[in-house]
């Protein structure tokens, strides 16, 4: 199964996959999500949910069978050094492109705190709290919105503190990495065992992650009344965590798969890109959420 | 057909599949270029459409064809279109027949993906205009999408169903490019043929590494702020709402912050067609091709941090629009030394003024235009009086027809040789030519002086003392959008037949840092190269 595996003669014949169906079947899928998506929050739930149920089963089938014949082909023999560092190339640049996602909502929230919020509190030299909200004093976290009669907000009794759960996620979510560079040796050295344990671990911290996370939002929502809904400050909180929560599900499930064709033994010391690939995403969801630590529920 | 035949479209690597599957299941670059192409004429078409409607409307003062929300409707419909229906996917589709063929490589890195990028296009294109038709067409549907193609906030917040569609679109279209850069910048890192180091490379290719590497940085930052405003719409947060901390300035940071980028997302390709187009004609290598490659790079780099200077009049501190009208001022360096270059490439040379020549020299009257009127722009006092004026819609048409739409049009009449095997009539090529150069500077200079004396942007109506020069500018937009029937013309009958193309159908292609594309015969086969050819 892996006899091509270690070869890595490069150009020697360059590898074209045949044409394929799978890239048009993403496009409907994404469209029927997206589609339902708009009619779903536009008062036509039914029709919606069902249309974007529809796309989300479209594209759970597509990934499983894009993924399905690219690790055919792989298994297969048909890849070179020149394709394998396409796919790592490939991958760098998308995590970048992620990187650059996050970064903006950070951006944001430097911005709202360094500037729009002292501006609305009375900094700067536009008098911009003169001529809205008189007497608003700014505070981080935003437990005091800046119209204090405003019925479309409602502030948050309390701000989340970094000392509780966060610090137990960051503790899990820093040890996951370090158990899959254990796993990672242990593919380096042949040992297989090694990988497949490590990779467990690694989900099972993943998944004890996600949990700990859903009940802090739990936690957030009924006993703090921290909500999308109490200002900027509950938006960035549910912004930034939200999306990270989400990067962190999509690596888990990606670390299953990857955790299965290791006991497969799909990978080998040299030819396990999709291991590696893994391992990149879930280092930057650990590097976001370092950041998120200090600057979301620390500082 | 024999049996053997029909199964040697499945195992056979030299012909292409038949019929549609050979379009919706492609991994070839050039059948996914010419898609990319095709699918940027239409588009060209539809937005071009909107554009006569706008005119038509601004012919004379009141209101004559439709209701004022319409007409915004169709102001950020027609921006959309023909940025990311329109210019993007052009650029893109000669990046996919080019890159690859250039640099000596099979196709592009990632065929799969590359099929995706473009199927994903039609997608959004079907998003958008659902977002045109969509306040008519459900129930409660609101107001259409009246808010420019920035989509700033609160204005964007209060609007329609069609919000939510261009949203989406604008979702999918930032997958589509992230990935089409993603796989230009690994084909460019990955592919090229051995000896083809990064300095051989064709001007062309250099441009869209920098293009490709600006969207993946920029991109997600637009598709970020837009993920922000459905939540603003839909799930009661307040990013863009002052009174829950938030701040509608914020958007416009972010939206700059992708959208200024997103100017020389379109500029770049076009740039890197002068730099083949120029040296052809000339029959002289391109001068100073280094100063050029790292020029691109600064101009690229200094695009990123210069894009408050579209939002002077909000009330930034001191310190922040100084330093945004100095930068902006300073990437006058790196587009002068770009324009200079070009122009000690013909200096001496035994230039010839076929059609892509001709656009060629158009650019760089015309672009220098744009790059002085925009140095008027971002002097701040200036700015204070042009900004949203009609003077600020002449100064980004010279930019974006003469630098980016101008460099395409220069590029299909340099490769249709090449993509057909066969020559484009060029009388009607240089006719083509004076039609739209003349009719463009009829439809865009009097807009100078409407702006200069007042005449709002984005408005359906104006005060009556504009109305000779919305005349003129009207007839103008009339002919240009015509002459697009001539340019529809010429390609239709360039596939159809006409002289055949040698390998070499420009005498001067040679010359400098040549592409590989000239070793092929034209058109090239299905499969450019099936073994690494060798650079000396």
């Amino acid at each position: 199964m892996s006899t091509q595996a270690d070869t890595h003669t490069d150009n020697a014949a360059y590898y074209i996959p045949e044409p394929s169906r799978w890239p048009i079947i993403a496009v409907f899928g994404m469209f029927m999500l997206f589609f339902g998506l708009v009619l779903s929050i536009n008062k036509m739930s039914l029709a919606g949910s069902l249309i974007m149920v529809t796309g989300f089963a479209v594209l759970a089938h597509l990934m499983h069978g894009w993924f399905g014949a690219v690790i055919d082909e792989n298994l297969s023999g048909k890849y070179n050094g020149q394709v394998d560092r396409s796919f790592r190339q490939g991958m760098f640049w998308f995590i970048t492109s992620e990187a650059a996602f996050f970064v903006t909502f950070f951006g944001c929230l430097f911005y709202l705190r360094n500037i729009t919020l002292p501006w609305l509190g009375g900094d700067g030299q536009l008098a911009t709290s003169n001529i809205l909200w008189e007497g608003f004093q700014y505070n981080w976290p935003l437990l005091n919105l800046p119209d204090a009669d405003t019925t479309k907000y409602v502030p948050a009794k309390e701000a989340m503190g970094p000392w509780g759960l966060p610090l137990l996620n960051t503790i899990i979510l820093l040890s996951s990495g370090v158990t899959l560079t254990w796993a990672h040796w242990g593919l380096k050295k042949g040992n297989n065992t090694q990988l497949v344990r490590g990779l467990i671990m690694t989900i099972t911290l993943g998944t004890i992650f996600f949990f700990v996370q859903g009940y802090e939002y739990w936690h957030a929502h009924h006993a703090m009344d921290l909500t999308l809904n109490s200002g900027v400050y509950g938006s960035t909180f549910y912004m930034l965590t939200g999306f990270h929560g989400l990067h962190v599900t999509i690596g888990t499930i990606m670390l299953i798969v990857i955790a299965v064709r290791s006991a497969r033994h799909h990978f080998t010391e040299h030819n396990h890109f999709a291991f590696e690939a893994v391992a990149w995403y879930w280092h930057f969801v650990d590097v976001v959420w370092i950041a998120l630590f200090i600057f979301v529920y620390w500082l | 057909m024999s049996v053997a035949t029909t199964h040697d479209h499945h195992h056979d690597h030299h012909g292409p599949p038949r019929g549609w599957q050979r379009w919706v299941y492609s991994t070839n670059h050039k059948d996914i270029g010419t898609m990319y192409l095709f699918f940027a004429l239409f588009m060209l078409f539809f937005g071009g459409a909107m554009a006569m409607y706008i005119r038509a409307e601004l012919f004379m003062p009141g209101v004559q064809l439709a209701s004022p929300d319409f007409y915004n409707n169709m102001v950020t419909d027609h921006a959309l279109v023909m940025v990311f229906g329109m210019v993007m996917p052009a650029a893109a589709g000669m990046a996919n027949w080019m890159i690859p063929m250039m640099i000596g490589a099979p196709d592009m890195a990632l065929p799969r993906l590359n099929n995706l990028s473009f199927w994903l296009l039609p997608a959004a294109a079907i998003l958008l205009m659902l977002s045109i038709v969509a306040p008519y067409i459900f129930p409660d549907g609101g107001t259409p999408v009246n808010t420019g193609w920035t989509l700033l906030p609160p204005l964007s917040v209060q609007n329609g169903i069609g919000m939510d569609f261009t949203i989406f679109a604008i979702h999918t279209l930032g997958v589509s490019s992230i990935l089409a850069s993603i796989n230009i910048v690994t084909t460019i890192l990955n592919m090229r043929a051995p000896g083809m180091t990064m300095m051989k490379m064709p001007l062309f290719v250099w441009a869209w590494f920098f293009t490709a590497l600006l969207l993946i940085a920029v991109m997600p930052v637009l598709a970020g702020a837009v993920t922000m405003l459905l939540f603003d719409r839909h799930f009661g947060t307040s990013f863009f709402d002052a009174a829950g901390g938030g701040d509608p300035i914020l958007f416009q940071h972010l939206f700059w912050f992708f959208g200024h980028p997103e100017v020389y997302v379109l500029l770049l390709p076009s740039i890197g067609v002068l730099g083949l187009v120029i040296p052809t004609f000339a029959r002289k290598p391109l001068f100073g091709y280094k100063a050029l490659v790292y020029g691109m790079g600064v101009l690229a780099a200094l695009g990123m941090v210069v894009w408050a200077h579209h939002q002077y009049t909000i009330g930034m501190s001191l310190v922040a629009t100084n330093y945004f009208m100095i930068g902006t001022i300073l990437i006058s360096i790196p587009v002068g030394l770009m324009l200079m270059n070009f122009i000690f490439t013909m200096w001496r040379g035994s230039m010839t003024f076929e059609t892509p020549m001709l656009f060629g020299i158009a650019i760089i009257l015309m672009f220098s235009f744009a790059g002085v009127t925009g140095v008027m722009l971002a002097v701040v006092p200036a700015d204070m009086q042009y900004h949203d004026t009609m003077f600020v819609v002449a100064h980004f048409h010279y930019a974006l027809i003469p630098g980016a739409v101008f460099g395409l049009y220069a590029g299909v009449f340099y490769w249709l040789p090449k993509w057909t095997g066969h020559m484009y009539n060029e009388r009607l090529g240089q006719i083509f030519f004076w039609w739209t150069t003349i009719s463009f500077n009829l439809t865009f200079f009097p807009q100078h002086f409407s702006g200069l004396a007042g005449m709002p942007r984005r408005i359906v109506d104006y005060s009556i003392q504009y109305t000779e020069f919305n005349m003129i500018s009207s007839i103008g937009g009339f002919l240009f959008g015509l002459s697009h029937l001539l340019f529809l013309f010429i390609i239709i009958q360039t596939i159809r037949g006409g002289a055949k193309a040698p390998a070499k159908p420009w005498e001067g292609s040679q010359i400098g840092t040549p592409g590989l594309e000239w070793t092929l015969p034209s058109p090239p086969p299905f499969h450019s190269f099936t073994e690494a050819p060798v650079i000396k």
